[in-house]
């Protein structure tokens, strides 16, 4: 094939071959790209999601910090063993407020995509501060000087900003009454009717048993959130994602 | 650049391609056979996947694949295939009075097995895999109940929960209040010694008479007159040797100080729900550990 037997051309031509090298690329990344953001079936729009409330999204921090996807995935797979074990399989949409995912890649722990309410307050406390106290075949370390740290909220505003930029859609009136919001849902005593208007079903109590706001309460109020927006009892899947 | 032409490079006798670059030449050995028909096979198989399974985008979804795959589907289905095996047994647990289940063995084995499993996924991060309980999680072994160890008691703990945040039918134990906030810690201190004198325990004779008086003033409507709890109220029997938090001093003063809440989650409501017959399934195993009445 004469045409074949040209590759010399471009094989000599630094810039031609960066050209056609790039023109390659592109249309590469077009194909698998661009269908992402136009194709109705990419992210089903479903009832329930909300962004995360300033405490969980606190949590949420601590969490990356600490590094927990490492271990524990986030992602529930389409697949029976699965879906017996954790629940139903995880959405895209479930993840859309998340900057970054996280849908971690290995399983030292279990799945955490639906831990939210399948244990107490109480047995997060115990477990994160000695997983081996209630789990004692557990390979988790301790976390237990979460309790010993009290945050305040003070930068809650501007993480919020943030997540705003990235395209979680924060209100003003939600960027405005952060704080407040931070405080409020630790505490089950104080007007919490400006939180639950704000941030529907959220859980407002005092999560770690303690006076005061610990990175314990924000790590443990964004676990109890996990995989408990969507009601999947109303929940009708597309079966042809 | 030389003109393509034969040449002896050892024994082998090797074309160059007529590549020459500062007088090295590249030569023309052809791929192994079984590189290249393995390389066309997966060229085919390649071709043959994109119109079997889901694989262009178009304009509005991508080619569906003439097999009609998607993963949501298969995992559908195979759910649907065990549902359709299970679902007669599950059917009749659902309608089966709970205490008759042991009467009929295919029922009771499938309750035993499937109640097992729900255990091992959803209980045994609190009450440990062998149900033998962790430090304020009950034992499930013994027949020491807090609300009850009958199949019908066990069953509607698990179904709703003790204290569940999200239950309105949940178990309604009061707390155990935090003592140190109303009482005075001589109070506490004796009270703590009459706790061990009606467990059977070392005490010290005069506080514990004073207790007795504090016990009486405090902690029977909860506890009971003779100590031995209130499974209505989740209040726990003092008087034997099973302790849910520890019945040593220390921790019996630590229990009256600060007070215990335990909760247990609602297993009938909230995103972790379970299905009526995993409930049930459940409940006839732990009430068959050792422990049912």
């Amino acid at each position: 094939m004469a045409f074949l037997d040209k590759h010399k051309k471009i094989e000599t031509h630094a810039t031609l071959l960066l050209v056609l090298a790039f023109l390659v690329v592109t249309i590469g990344g077009l194909v698998e790209i661009v269908p992402l953001f136009y194709l109705d079936n990419t992210i089903e729009k479903v009832q329930g999601m909300r962004p995360y409330t300033p405490l969980e999204l606190a949590g949420r921090m601590i969490y990356v910090r600490e590094g927990c996807y490492l271990c524990h995935s986030q992602m529930i797979r389409p697949m029976r063993d699965e879906v017996e074990r954790y629940g139903h399989y995880s959405l895209a949409a479930e993840s859309m407020y998340d900057h970054p995912a996280q849908w971690g890649s290995e399983r030292q722990g279990p799945d955490l995509a639906r831990v939210g309410g399948r244990y107490s307050d109480h047995w997060h406390v115990d477990h994160l501060t000695n997983p081996q106290s209630v789990v004692p075949e557990s390979i988790m370390p301790k976390y237990g000087f979460l309790s010993d740290t009290t945050i305040d909220g003070k930068y809650i505003e501007d993480l919020m900003k943030t997540n705003r930029e990235v395209g979680v859609p924060y209100t003003d009136d939600e960027l405005a009454s952060a704080k407040a919001d931070f405080a409020a849902q630790d505490n089950p005593d104080a007007d919490s009717s400006g939180l639950l208007a704000r941030y529907p079903k959220a859980n407002v109590r005092n999560f770690d048993g303690k006076p005061g706001i610990t990175e314990m309460d924000a790590l443990i109020a964004y676990l109890q959130v996990l995989g408990t927006m969507v009601d999947f009892s109303t929940f009708i899947p597309d079966k042809t994602r | 650049m030389s003109e393509k032409k034969p040449q002896s490079h050892g024994k082998n006798q090797v074309e160059t391609t007529g590549h020459t670059w500062d007088g090295i030449e590249e030569l023309n050995n052809p791929l192994p056979k079984w590189w290249l028909y393995t390389f066309y096979a997966c060229i085919l198989f390649a071709a043959v996947y994109t119109v079997l399974y889901p694989a262009w985008p178009l304009f509005s979804g991508e080619t569906p694949g003439i097999l009609g795959y998607s993963t949501r589907g298969a995992e559908a289905a195979e759910m649907k295939t065990w549902e359709a095996q299970n679902a007669p047994l599950q059917t009749k647990l659902d309608a089966a009075d709970l205490t008759t289940v042991k009467d009929d063995p295919a029922l009771l084995q499938y309750a035993n097995s499937a109640g097992a499993a729900v255990f091992k996924t959803y209980c045994i991060q609190c009450h440990g895999a062998g149900a033998a309980g962790n430090k304020g999680y009950p034992n499930l072994l013994d027949d020491d109940w807090l609300h009850g160890g009958t199949i019908d008691a066990i069953y509607t703990t698990i179904q709703h929960g003790v204290r569940s945040p999200t239950d309105p039918d949940t178990r309604p134990a009061p707390d155990m209040p935090a003592w140190g906030e109303t009482l005075k810690p001589e109070e506490i201190t004796s009270v703590v010694q009459y706790v061990l004198k009606i467990s059977g325990q070392t005490f010290d004779a005069t506080a514990a008479d004073a207790g007795a008086k504090v016990f009486t003033d405090n902690c029977t409507a909860c506890h009971g007159d003779d100590a031995k709890g209130n499974k209505d109220m989740g209040a726990p029997n003092l008087t034997d040797a099973i302790w849910l938090y520890g019945g040593d001093q220390a921790t019996i003063t630590q229990t009256v100080e600060k007070g215990r809440s335990g909760v247990m989650p609602s297993w009938s409501t909230g995103s972790a729900k379970l299905s009526e017959a995993d409930i049930r399934s459940v409940a006839l195993y732990v009430h068959g550990l050792g422990g049912g009445q």
